[in-house]
């Protein structure tokens, strides 16, 4: 056998329990789906460095180790204090607990308007929301490119499902909280693969906050895959907050489809995890639609964090806008990969990148890659990238105001993560995730 | 100090220096409390680096001379205790910050100056209380305030924003570094008037500039000639019309001859 297939053998032999066990009671279409995706993953293999997209992050932690499905709801239940110290509000919220949705813990699933916010496993055993995860799930997620992606795939069980109908809009935030305990099961470390379908249909308004956080220390594997429907005309706010523990390990993939004239604000934060991974696939898929990725990532210690992201244009008249900032501390390493496709007929598309790069240590390293593929002649694309130190101009700026050398450095560390921040609109999130990044930069 | 009339910044045969090259090269100038100073010249005379130096800019290396600031030294203080004991720049070229906000960054560099001298900080709200009247003085409403520090201002806006900065500073040495370029009439006017508002019995003014249009706004009570890294002539008022009418090229002759 060789050491790749040894690797995922594993995987498979757990998907094979795992397929005789707790799922069999799923839909054929989904046993079907489940068992196309592992003979994908087992196909593919985990990456290695050796592959462009994986010239910067190696897997060798996940690879090397075992990671096990947690199969009895052994975890410890988090308090109610746990959660509260997470969310934005009091508004709706569907929690989960190592890839386990909480009853107890989040609101009821029924939302104003006909709207629905709960567990994945429930929707799939039901009517009218089985029809509704069998039209969307795995339909936007480019689960065949991704090992990662097929795996979450294969091991697909729960995670969070939202709906929101046509013409509705949630009156709060929706906040749907992914917790690992980071507590070892009987046969060492284990791996969640929460799945997460966002619906939102034509003219309705949503905004999502996804928080996936750590709850201890431990060695873990969060495995998560979102996706996002965006209905012709909707606007929808999507917050992505990363705060898994220091010894936690993230591979996660957001895929987001969008139709015409949607908007869809997509914010990441990413803080946590010792190795974290995130593919951002977004396609615009209708013309006149708006995409906002705005992200940031505050490292420190020798946390690893890489954010690839594709914005595939391929309709007309769609505007792309995207930031990401990163501040490495100490040795922290950064990676971001922004790639543009404009298609053939994608006329009139607006497009705009833009990564920069604080490094506040010489030991810290960003690798930033912007990649333009355009095939259309009548587009606007710009793009632009930077990764160095404090600007010295800026500090003695600060500095001929009055200011300490230390203060003006916190200022300006802090300005490069307000000026994401600020792009963030709505106002309650945004502070809170404010709060998140001061108490980050100290 | 006494309120009498006493010497607030004493520069005496300084040389600096950029990337090696002199810029400077022996400037001898005093400033009294209460006087305004206009330093012209044509470009690439030093005027510049003069005012930066003063300010502290790492970039500058003083290679000799003295500069006294209310009788201290003023270049073995950093630029951050220059700005807390009174000493203020408008910058030639503002520089832009993105993601603080003007009203942050005012309120941080306030509390900064405050605290050195024993005040009490301002808190948000009685800072905008402060502010108000200050930026109706350059004509500005609020908005300005939720920008981020000169981030997508035009060149005027960025000068005004300098301005309000003095305003709000109250420092004892003000240097306008050719706050007067590319400022049309109306923003020229406000700008002088605010500068000219600020005049006290007990603070001064050096008004670097490139032309006479500022000074007939702000009454300097000496002029001086920078040429060649080194002040070529002092007068009155009236140095700055005969530099108008006349231009420099009269005074490398000078120089020449003499």
């Amino acid at each position: 056998m060789t050491e790749i297939a040894d690797k995922t053998a594993r995987y498979v032999a757990d998907f094979e329990a795992f397929a005789r066990n707790g799922a069999s009671g799923a839909p054929a279409w989904l046993r079907e789906l489940r068992q196309g995706a592992i003979a994908r993953f087992s196909e593919l293999g985990f990456p290695t460095t050796k592959q462009e997209e994986w010239r910067f992050t190696s897997v060798a932690p996940i690879a090397d180790a075992r990671f096990t499905l947690q199969h009895a709801a052994r975890s410890p239940l988090p308090g109610h204090a746990d959660i509260e110290r997470l969310c934005v509000g009091a508004g709706p919220r569907v929690v989960f607990v190592d890839g386990r949705h909480v009853p107890a813990l989040s609101t009821p699933a029924e939302l104003t308007g006909g709207a629905r916010a709960g567990s994945l496993a429930a929707a799939l055993r039901t009517g009218a929301d089985s029809e509704l995860t069998r039209t969307h799930l795995a339909r936007h997620a480019r689960w065949r490119d991704s090992a990662f992606a097929a795996l979450n795939t294969a091991f697909l069980a729960d995670g969070a499902f939202v709906h929101v109908p046509a013409d509705v809009t949630l009156g709060q935030p929706l906040e749907v909280v992914f917790l690992s305990t980071g507590q070892s099961g009987s046969d060492g470390p284990i791996v969640s693969h929460p799945r997460s379908l966002i619906v939102v249909e034509r003219g309705a308004r949503a905004v999502v906050v996804e928080t996936y956080a750590g709850l201890s220390d431990g060695v873990y594997w969060s495995n998560a895959v979102t996706e996002v429907a965006v209905g012709e005309g909707a606007r929808v706010e999507v917050y992505r907050v990363q705060q898994e523990g220091p010894r936690g390990l993230q591979i996660a993939t957001t895929h987001s489809r969008q139709e015409r004239d949607s908007y869809l604000g997509l914010h990441v934060l990413t803080l946590g995890a010792a190795l974290a991974r995130h593919d951002i696939n977004a396609v615009l898929d209708g013309p006149g639609a708006e995409l906002i990725l705005n992200g940031l990532y505050l490292l420190s210690g020798g946390q690893h964090a890489d954010h690839h992201t594709v914005i595939d244009h391929a309709q007309p008249h769609c505007a792309s806008h995207e930031f990401f900032n990163g501040v490495l501390a100490e040795r922290a390493h950064g990676v971001f990969n922004g790639r543009i496709i404009v298609r053939p007929g994608a006329q009139r598309t607006d497009s705009k990148q833009t990564n920069n790069n604080l490094l506040l240590s010489t030991e810290a390293r960003a690798d930033s890659q912007p990649q333009l593929e355009i095939y259309a002649d009548d587009v606007k694309c710009t793009h632009g990238s930077t990764v160095g130190p404090i600007d010295q101009t800026q500090l003695y700026y600060l500095r001929s105001r009055g200011l300490s050398p230390e203060a003006a450095r916190s200022i300006l560390t802090y300005g490069f993560g307000a000026e994401i921040l600020d792009r963030m609109q709505h106002p309650d999130v945004r502070e809170r995730l404010d709060r998140l990044v001061r108490a980050r930069l100290g | 100090m006494s309120k009498s009339k006493h010497p607030l910044l004493q520069v005496k045969n300084l040389h600096a220096t950029a990337e090696g090259r002199e810029i400077l090269k022996g400037v001898d100038l005093t400033v009294n409390t209460g006087e305004v100073h206009a330093i012209m010249g044509p470009n690439g005379s030093g005027k510049s680096t003069l005012a930066q130096v003063l300010a502290g800019h790492p970039a500058y290396a003083v290679t000799a001379g003295q500069v006294l600031y209310e009788g201290k030294d003023l270049l073995a203080m950093p630029p951050e205790e220059r700005a807390r004991e009174g000493v203020f720049l408008a910058f030639q070229y503002p520089v832009a910050i993105r993601g603080i906000t003007n009203a942050y960054f005012l309120r941080s560099a306030v509390n900064a100056i405050r605290k050195h001298r024993g005040d009490e900080e301002l808190g948000p709200v009685e800072f905008m209380d402060a502010l108000d009247e200050k930026l109706k003085a350059i004509g500005w409403d609020s908005s300005y305030l939720t920008r981020p520090v000169n981030d997508g201002f035009s060149g005027g806006e960025k000068k005004r924003n300098e301005i309000l900065q003095l305003a709000v500073l109250d420092p004892k040495l003000a240097i306008l570094d050719e706050t007067d370029s590319g400022l049309d009439i109306d923003a020229l006017k406000t700008v002088a008037r605010t500068v000219d508002k600020l005049r006290r019995p007990d603070n001064a003014t050096v008004l670097v500039t490139h032309y006479y249009r500022i000074l007939t706004h702000i009454e300097p009570d000496l002029v001086h000639v920078l040429a060649g890294g080194k002040i070529v002539k002092s007068g009155g008022k009236e140095l700055a019309l005969e530099l108008e009418e006349k231009g420099y090229d009269w005074l490398r002759e000078e120089a020449v001859v003499a």
